[in-house]
Parts: structure tokens; sequence; C-alpha cells
């Protein structure tokens, strides 16, 4: 196909078959993958959580990453009141975080966010906790009012903007909170086995010719920019979360 | 005109599915493009006039990018979905 070789159809490229167990119950390299970052993720709450007054090891990741949460998502995004809400997000951060980087750790190369399932999952849990904090805060029918209708408009105009205002809070945020998790990782981890692919195929020719600029420099390039995408995605689908309870917790008036 | 035959009479042209996902998703990622080369640029020259405000101004830059991307990536899961 791209330059008469035969690309790994998409079901080759995410499917991992399971180690034990059926297709529904089985453990496969992404259950594993999800292990693994729930326990890393544990490891940094328990092993950050010393209180001593000079930080050593894991106390000085676990106190930039709070400083980082706090001063960078809560603050900026719920205010002051949200900080009951730090422990979530940076949960959310690491955890999506950990998902994300095993994209490029050798031999492992999955991100487990890019099957659909654990992205979907984690947008539905915020879906109910922004949801469910902004009932908690405004009461049932408050909450309804004010996410659905807009202020200070004519009366006329509700009945264009109330539709519009529940489709989008109520049915598209969830789903595009999903899909950019998922997409993103998604085609990186295709951009990487694009061009792995392309080596290899180069290298069957002769060892040689793996060298040749593009795709063995595009791969160790790509490797690099996904490094940067883990992060960045972790940070926008934490910072989204905030953004969203911070919107359902508001008093505007 | 329904998707469907659109599909039948791309197929009778003798045009593939894959062929024409794959320009949709390029037709769409034109306008996320446009939109966040802008807002960069714009939020870059934000930062350089007003240094002390860079932080806020990055985040709402990233929210803003994160909005815009959301197209470009559900064109992408679109492209997975028609070829």
């Amino acid at each position: 196909m791209i330059f008469g070789l035969e690309f790994p159809p998409l079901s080759h490229v995410v499917n991992w078959p399971e180690f034990v167990g059926d297709d529904t119950w089985g453990i496969n390299k992404v259950v594993l993958v999800y292990f693994m970052a729930a326990l890393l993720t544990m490891l940094i709450f328990i092993l950050g959580n010393k209180k001593q007054l000079v930080p050593t090891g894991a106390q000085n990741l676990a106190e930039v990453a709070v400083e980082f949460v706090e001063d960078g998502i809560v603050m900026d995004t719920i205010g002051p009141k949200g900080v009951k809400y730090t422990p979530l997000l940076l949960s959310f951060f690491f955890f999506v975080f950990f998902c994300n980087i095993f994209e490029i750790i050798p031999v492992i190369q999955m991100p487990a966010t890019a099957r659909i399932a654990l992205p979907m999952f984690l947008a539905l849990f915020a879906y109910v906790v922004y949801h469910g904090s902004g009932f908690k805060e405004h009461g049932p029918f408050g909450y309804i009012k004010h996410a659905l209708i807009v202020p200070g408009l004519p009366f006329a105009l509700h009945f264009l903007v109330v539709p519009i205002e529940f489709v989008s809070k109520f049915l598209v945020q969830p789903f595009s909170h999903t899909v950019r998790l998922f997409a993103n990782l998604l085609a990186g981890h295709i951009l990487l086995v694009t061009f792995a692919t392309l080596s290899s195929a180069l290298w069957a020719l002769g060892p040689g010719l793996v060298i040749l600029p593009l795709p063995a420099l595009a791969v160790v390039a790509f490797t690099a920019f996904e490094l940067l995408v883990s992060f960045l995605q972790a940070y926008v689908f934490t910072l989204l979360a905030g953004v969203y309870i911070g919107a359902a917790i508001s008093h505007e008036h | 005109m329904s998707l469907s035959v659109l599909a039948q009479e791309a197929a009778a042209a003798g045009i593939d599915n894959k062929g024409l996902a794959a320009l949709t998703y390029g037709l769409g990622a034109i306008g996320p493009g446009i939109g966040i080369g802008y807002l960069v640029g714009q939020s870059v020259q934000a930062m350089a006039r007003q240094p002390e405000a860079a932080g806020m101004v990055r985040t709402t830059m990233f929210l803003g990018i994160a909005f815009v991307e959301a197209l470009a990536l559900i064109g992408f899961v679109v492209f997975f979905l028609a070829q």
C-alpha cells in the first residue's frame, strides 16, 4: 500500500490476545497497563503522603504535582472553593498520564487510552462528578435552570438556546471529553506503528538501508513528540474536568 | 442526498471508500488547523505583550486548543468508521 508494503490493519495494531480468560473477562496487555497505571498512581499517593519538612524522593514529586494541579488547574478553573476536588483531579492526571506514557515505554508500547473503554469510563466518571456536584450545589431545579438558561437573553431566544445548551452540556460534552483523549493517543500509536513498519521493511531489504533518513529518524522524533502528547493530554483531560466542575458549581449572579 | 447514496455513487464511479474517507479527513482538518494557528498566534502575541499574564493566557490557550482540536479528532474517528 505505502511503497508496496502491507500496513497492518487497525485490529492488529490495538487488539491484543488474552493471556488468561476469555474475550469479556480476560487479561490482556491493555488490562495489565490499567493495573500498572493504577498501581503507580496509588504508589505516588502512598509514598508522597510523608510529611517531612525537607522533602525527599516521592514526596518531592508529589509536592510538585499537587502544586501544579492546585495552582495550574483548580485555582484557574474552579476557584478557592474547588480545593476539595484536588485529590480527584490529581488522580485523574496521574492515572491518565501513566496510561498514556506506556505508549513509548519499550516492550510495552501500547497506550491503554487508545482503546475507547478507558477514556469513556473516565469521562463518564467525571460526568457523574460534575453534574452531581452541580445538583448538590444548586438543588435539582436550580441546577437545571443554572445549566440550561443563559441569563440576560431576550425571551424568544430561550426557545433556541435551551435545546442547544442541553445537547452541548448533557450529550456532546462527555462525548468530546472521551474522543479527545482517545483519538489523540490512537493517532499517536498509529503514527509510531506506521514509521516502525516502514523501518522494519527497510531493514528486511538490507540492514544498511534502515539508516535512510526518514523512517528511522521519524520513529525517534515522534517518540519524543508522543512523550509531550501524553503529558499534554493528561493535562488537558484534567483541565477540562476542572472546567466542567467549575461551570457546574459556579454562581454568576 | 444521504450518505449511502453518495457511497453508492462513489462505488459506481470506481472511487473506493478508503480514498473518500482519507479525503474527508483532510477536508475536516483544514478548519481546526486554521483555528489552532490563529489561537496560538494570538496567545503568543498576548504573552509577548504582557509577560506577567503568561500563566493565565497559557491555561486559556490550552483550553481553547482542546476545544478546537476536538473537531479534527472527531474527523479522525469518522475516518476509521467510514473506511
